[in-house]
């Protein structure tokens, strides 16, 4: 087991020193500017000109962005998704030489709510990003996130998606080229969002308590990024647009992964990562980003004057160990600086994976978790370490109930999963409405989400979308058991 | 004031399950620990009736409670297994020979026979021997090389059919973590299985009935048992890159204790993209010993020993393979390359 790093240890160890009088590896000519990692230093203008050529190579060659098709940008303030935000600028301006023939929309979620920032705060970042929008003369959105809690139920359940006409990228190109290859509706939408809406206090009190009902930080971020995801979808569906474009670079790509894998999202890593992940069906998420580094963005944005805005995040100020996923971002950057090769690594491991499922074969509503809505990774198979949890707490629990039993036993004090006491103190053990209520939830998530959920004190403050959603699939459960007699195969549940 | 047993009720608690965070008194923990691993051994069906399993004994933590645990529950439950001890002797002064009295007790406390397989009757070099000549850098890998081989050796010279390791969950985890930072998507692919198949002659299938037990809790029992291990450090060990993986996965439990599960069961459920070059099983040519290369890789790290080159196995240096088969001589650049690494 010890010896594959150790020869690792060899081709890592060797890092050239780059010496100040390099000249570009590109044109040969011009002195190098920038080098992006040991061995490659460009000239600003080759180092302009590849970062250009990789955006467009990542959109080419997936072939998944249509022209005509709408686009909506996801913008955080961030460097990387700035700097997918000029790269698209640049790739349909006019002189650009392969316009790039999709029309594009921004969308940026103020989340200074979930943090407790003040007003003032959060009006700044959001006119300081409005007339950065402004300038592009895309259309925007800016959105509170507390616009989440008025969400619809549909959010959760993935619509089909929209069948383009010709359904392959060659015939949409064609059909393209034929309407006369004019996407200028996109323009003469109206730019909306200028002023952004109102925040009622009371929204902002609710989301705090949500966010604030997670007991622990990593349960926190995890829950503001499902939200948050969630009102991007439900933006892009509203608005028309059939991609969802993130700014993930490759750095940020393997924090996510390393995270994921500790979360217990093995099942839902390549979707999570990939380039393209369908799994709300009429939206794709894309990340065109992916195969920079954060440095060589920073050297990007730096050069050629991007301007980014430094929005604060839930783990902002905190130290390495107030969450695994702060962690693991802390983790990784360290590893990368003694060896160069992590992060790509990282990042090769997670093009290996498969993503499963897409929209297709486990597509069935039921069998997706109702927060982050992928399929279901909690069938407890023989011998897994699911089971071996299960059985770990059984075993320490009151030696009554040593035989299994089914989860929804009421008047039980504790439900099959969360020990009593856990967060609430345990004064009031048998709330046993409240824990039947997380219990059915907890059934309809899938194993990190599970996680999540048990890190809070209270199930109640979720978004109401969920918790009807919940209630829906139980009813619809409910409801395909009494029939059940009558179906001839389980094979039919779309409605 | 006194914690009463989350299990009983009765008796007062002695310790705070890591894998959980239930209190538990000593003999319900004793009970949990020990039917965990019996449900993991029935549910993996990892022993049929009847068969000899040898048990990986260094003399450390792991492994003692392993023969513990295994011996225990074989009579519990009428397992009707016959069980043995094997050990590696790695010729390290200071070291293994010290671990190794630990075993030979263990072995008259359980009343198991002991085979000891060492590497200088099987290769001709000690540990010792070999870092002499590799220095301390990269000997990690001829260690773990020839001891996977020599558990096998010792597996069929003893006539087991199973061998059962001591890895708990800890290290299957950790293996995750380090399979994802060195992008190795075969061992990635594999690391988390709780048993190999049976994967050709000389080869006896392994498995790990500690896979879900939390390192933290198989301290706990050693040392609420009393038993009789050894715990000091490989002197040669330090292993850098494995280190960090290790603290890594350490930081991650103290945030969140259940991480360790967490990340096994990311690692079982992990799906592959089709079409990803695999390595291909085969045998080795020489030895006969399964290998994707034409040559083993101990037999390629002996070569390289025997031939004062012994960097020949350090790194890809699969072209070469043809070349050693062969017997013909290297020329003067690749001998150089591979001459021994200065400190």
């Amino acid at each position: 087991m010890c010896q594959v790093e150790e020869e690792y240890h060899e081709q890592l160890e060797r890092v050239d020193t780059p010496s100040a009088s390099k000249k570009c590896v590109k044109c040969k000519e011009e002195l190098a500017a920038v080098v992006i990692r040991a061995g490659d230093s460009y000239c600003r203008n080759c180092f302009r000109e590849s970062f250009i050529h990789k955006f467009r190579a990542m959109l080419g060659k997936t072939r998944v962005i249509f022209p005509g098709e709408k686009v909506l940008l996801a913008v955080s303030g961030g460097p990387s998704s700035c700097s997918m935000l000029s790269q698209v600028q640049e790739g349909v301006s006019q002189n650009a030489h392969k316009k790039l023939r999709f029309l594009p929309g921004i969308v940026y979620i103020d989340e200074g709510g979930a943090l407790g920032q003040r007003k003032e705060m959060r009006q700044k970042a959001t006119s300081e990003l409005c007339d950065m929008f402004r300038s592009t003369g895309f259309p925007f959105y800016i959105l509170p996130l507390e616009q989440v809690l008025d969400l619809p139920g549909s959010v959760l359940t993935p619509s089909p998606p929209s069948d383009q006409p010709g359904s392959g990228y060659k015939a949409a190109v064609d059909l393209f080229l034929q309407s006369g290859g004019s996407g200028s509706d996109g323009k003469a939408e109206e730019q909306e969002g200028v002023s952004p809406p109102a925040v009622q206090e009371s929204h902002t009190r609710l989301l705090q308590q949500l966010i604030g009902s997670a007991q622990t930080l990593t349960a926190k971020q995890d829950l503001l990024n499902t939200l948050r995801q969630h009102l991007l979808v439900h933006t892009a569906r509203t608005r028309g647009y059939s991609k969802l474009m993130l700014g993930d670079s490759c750095t940020r790509l393997a924090v996510k992964l390393l995270t994921s894998i500790s979360l217990g999202r093995g099942a839902q890593l390549a979707q999570d990562t990939g380039f393209s992940d369908c799994r709300y069906g009429d939206v794709t998420v894309v990340r065109p980003m992916r195969e920079y580094s954060a440095k060589e963005i920073a050297y990007y944005n730096h050069m050629f004057k991007i301007p980014s805005v430094v929005v604060p995040n839930l783990d902002t100020k905190t130290p390495d160990k107030a969450s695994i996923q702060r962690l693991t971002q802390s983790f990784v950057t360290k590893l990368q600086a003694d060896f160069p090769s992590t992060v790509s690594t990282i990042y090769r491991t997670g093009e290996k994976l498969q993503t499963a499922g897409g929209s297709s074969s486990a597509a069935e509503d039921a069998e997706r978790c109702v927060l982050c809505v992928c399929g279901l990774d909690t069938a407890a198979e023989e011998a897994s370490a699911l089971q071996a949890t299960l059985i770990s707490e059984q075993l320490s629990r009151s030696s009554v109930s040593v035989k299994p039993e089914p989860p929804s036993t009421v008047g039980q004090c504790c439900s099959s999963e969360r020990p009593c006491g856990g967060a609430e103190g345990a004064s009031d053990c048998c709330r046993s409405s409240r824990d039947h209520e997380a219990a059915e939830l907890r059934s309809l998530l899938c194993y990190s989400c599970r996680r999540t959920v048990r890190d809070m004190s209270s199930v109640t403050h979720l978004p109401q979308y969920v918790l009807s959603e919940v209630q829906r699939r139980q009813n619809r459960s409910a409801m395909k058991e009494q029939i059940s007699e009558f179906l001839l195969d389980d094979a039919d549940e779309n409605d | 004031m006194p914690v009463l047993c989350s299990s009983c009720s009765e008796k007062r608690a002695v310790l705070k399950r890591p894998k959980t965070g239930h209190s538990l008194c000593k003999a319900c923990f004793f009970w949990a620990f020990e039917e965990e691993v019996h449900r993991t051994i029935v549910a993996a069906k990892l022993f049929r009736p009847g068969e000899t399993v040898g048990v990986a004994a260094s003399g450390g933590k792991d492994s003692t409670v392993l023969a513990h645990v295994m011996k225990l529950l074989n009579e519990r439950h009428s397992y009707g297994l016959e069980l043995m001890l094997i050990s590696v002797d790695e010729g390290i002064t200071g070291y293994r020979d010290d671990s190794l009295e630990t075993v030979k007790r263990n072995q008259q406390q359980y009343e198991l026979p002991l085979k000891i397989v060492s590497y200088e009757e099987l290769y001709g070099w000690t540990m010792d021997a070999i870092v002499k000549q590799v220095g301390l850098k990269n000997n990690c890998t001829f260690c773990g090389v020839f001891r996977r081989q020599a558990l096998d050796r010792g597996a069929v010279m003893l006539k087991v059919d199973k061998i059962c390791t001591g890895h708990n969950a800890d290290d299957v985890a950790e293996t995750v973590l380090m399979n994802i930072l060195r992008g190795d998507i075969a061992r990635l692919r594999r690391c988390t299985a709780i048993s190999t198949a049976s994967e050709g002659d000389g080869v006896v299938p392994r498995c790990k009935p500690l896979k879900y037990a939390y390192e933290k809790e198989i301290v706990l029992y050693a040392y609420f048992k009393k038993l009789d291990y050894f715990s000091t450090e490989c002197i040669y060990s330090p292993n850098a890159y494995r280190g960090y993986a290790r603290t890594f996965l350490k930081d991650l439990e103290s945030i969140r204790p259940s991480s360790i599960m967490d990340i096994i069961h990311s690692g079982e459920n992990l799906s592959f993209r089709e079409g990803v070059k695999m390595p291909v099983q085969g045998t080795c040519s020489r030895c006969g010993y399964i290998s994707s290369q034409a040559l083993c890789k101990s037999c390629v790290l002996l070569e390289g020993l025997n031939r004062g080159l012994p960097k020949l196995g350090i790194g890809k240096h699969h072209r070469l393979h043809e070349k050693i088969l062969s017997q013909q001589p290297l020329t003067e650049r690749e001998e150089r390359k591979l001459k021994s690494v200065d400190f």
